[in-house]
């Protein structure tokens, strides 16, 4: 009973997360642009209308199964990502699951979402399906290996002991290895779909890329696990390098001084081309993260 | 709106779109009226430009006008749109793009028709391949006029559309339902051979549209 009310909370807290969070980034990105912008609800109103809207096009059943296999994704991804530590709430299953379970579990969205555009034979969606696989391509080796970082550094694969390893601020994993954070930073924004890296939606260029056959409810679906997704990603991130959280606010705020920091860099920079973006992570964020790998390997004393 | 049992003839069709029918409301309970109030609160417009209005719709969009304030956005592709924008005059062969466009939505969609060209013709009122009327082809909700409206003008109609959304009144989508025949004559009469094919339209008469 316990589970399931936990799992229900937590799925709760990730979507009303989301989508203040999105909406607070739609309002900031209007001040910046000197306009006034939506309301901070904004998102939930576009994602409610979605599902009520009709869907009346088919493309065979991977079409609907496709954001099925992305929602579950995402609901699992939430589900395996402790939000809290020390505490009996909003864990989830994540004491049966592990960082490397979690690393499997963001690869499930793209994979569901090339299978569902795939059968919809939209020379938009393929584009931008290409797109994002070779974007994959730049960006999970660098995410990868500063995930790999941290639990070297903290020789385990567990998010809760990583969590438990640091108490206080002078142990947070953002001063103890700063090089990892630097190493994931960048590739996060670009699996947040951040502006520098958008190469995927890429609005104008590819229409909405992969979704450009989506409208109405499986729009609102594919919606609902984007912000939920984000949500997870922006928690594991607070878990592994800014101590975790012992109660919902303070969780909160740190993640969402995370998302201002990847917020205000995807503000300022305007796209790169795919080319230009893997380029880009195969040079800075993974020469980065070498670097990180020799000095963590051959001077542990440095890092640790 | 225009109906099929209704009079034919320039003179009765003038006197009809002045005299408003009345207001039908399809939804009725709590539920209805708390989606409806969300479903006005986010409008995403059809990014495509039919004719020359469109070139007020990018002050509207953008940081001058912000027409985000209201929830009314740009959407790439017609599947996401609510709302298509007739910006002006419709040659027979944009007319086709339209129809088909506007197939593509998904239910509720909206049509706002934008300057005197959608009207009657406007300054093309003469002309051999342009629609004098578009509410003859495809239903429209609501009307802006002028040649060409302000983007102030344009956010008064996408609050007025809002305002009908709120009120649960009857959009014109259901009258393209109820009355596709009439519609699908129509589009036949100039566009001949050109109509888009069957299968775009062929749900509607399926009857239950999920």
């Amino acid at each position: 009973m316990h589970a399931v009310v936990d799992s229900l909370a937590m799925i709760a807290v990730s979507y009303v997360m989301g989508f203040l969070f999105y909406g607070f980034y739609r309002q900031l990105n209007a001040r910046v642009q000197r306009r006034w912008g939506p309301s901070i609800w904004q998102n939930f109103f576009d994602n409610m209308k979605f599902f009520f809207k009709s869907e009346t096009l088919t493309h065979g059943p991977m079409f609907f199964f496709g954001p099925m296999i992305i929602m579950a994704g995402a609901f699992t991804t939430v589900l395996f990502v402790p939000f809290l530590k020390d505490s009996d709430w909003l864990q989830g299953f994540s004491q049966y699951g592990n960082l490397i379970l979690i690393i499997y579990l963001l690869v499930v969205g793209p994979l569901g979402n090339a299978l569902a555009v795939g059968s919809s034979g939209n020379p938009f969606g393929v584009m931008g399906v290409t797109r994002g696989l070779t974007r994959l391509m730049g960006l999970e080796v660098p995410f990868f290996l500063g995930l790999a970082l941290v639990m070297l550094q903290h020789e385990t694969t567990s998010v809760h002991a990583i969590m438990a390893a640091q108490d206080g601020l002078a142990n947070w994993g953002l001063v103890t290895n700063p090089i990892a954070f630097c190493v994931i930073l960048l590739p996060f924004i670009a699996s947040q779909n951040g502006s520098p890296f958008d190469v995927v939606g890429a609005p104008v260029e590819v229409y909405a890329g992969p979704r450009v056959e989506f409208g109405g409810r499986l729009l609102g679906v594919l919606m609902t696990q984007n912000m939920m997704m984000s949500i997870a990603k922006l928690v594991l991130v607070v878990d592994l390098f800014m101590g975790g959280a012992t109660n919902i606010l303070v969780l909160i705020g740190k993640a969402f001084a995370l998302f201002l920091l990847t917020t205000v860099v995807s503000m300022v920079f305007p796209r790169l081309k795919t080319e230009q973006a893997v380029d880009f992570f195969w040079k800075v964020p993974l020469g980065l993260g070498v670097l990180a790998v020799i000095l963590t390997v051959w001077l542990p004393s440095w890092s640790a | 709106m225009y109906h099929k049992t209704q009079c034919e003839g320039f003179q009765c069709e003038q006197a009809m779109l002045e005299v408003p029918d009345g207001v039908e409301a399809v939804r009725e309970g709590v539920l209805d009226r708390l989606i409806a109030w969300m479903r006005q609160k986010s409008l995403f417009v059809l990014a495509y430009g039919t004719g020359c209005g469109a070139i007020e719709m990018r002050p509207l969009m953008t940081s001058r006008f912000d027409a985000e304030r209201f929830g009314v956005i740009g959407a790439a592709t017609p599947r996401q749109a609510d709302v298509l924008i007739i910006s002006g005059y419709l040659a027979l062969k944009t007319l086709r793009r339209v129809i088909r466009s506007y197939e593509q939505m998904q239910e509720p969609k909206y049509v706002i028709a934008l300057g005197s060209c959608t009207i009657n013709g406007g300054m093309y009122w003469d002309s051999y391949n342009t629609v004098k009327q578009v509410d003859r082809y495809i239903p429209v909700d609501i009307y802006i006029n002028g040649c060409m409206p302000r983007p102030e003008a344009l956010i008064e109609g996408f609050v007025a559309l809002q305002a009908r959304i709120k009120n649960g009144e009857k959009g014109g989508y259901h009258h393209y339902r109820e009355n596709i025949d009439w519609y699908k004559a129509n589009q036949r009469k100039v566009l001949g051979d050109q109509v888009p094919p069957a299968y775009t339209y062929d749900w509607y008469h399926a009857g239950d549209v999920a």
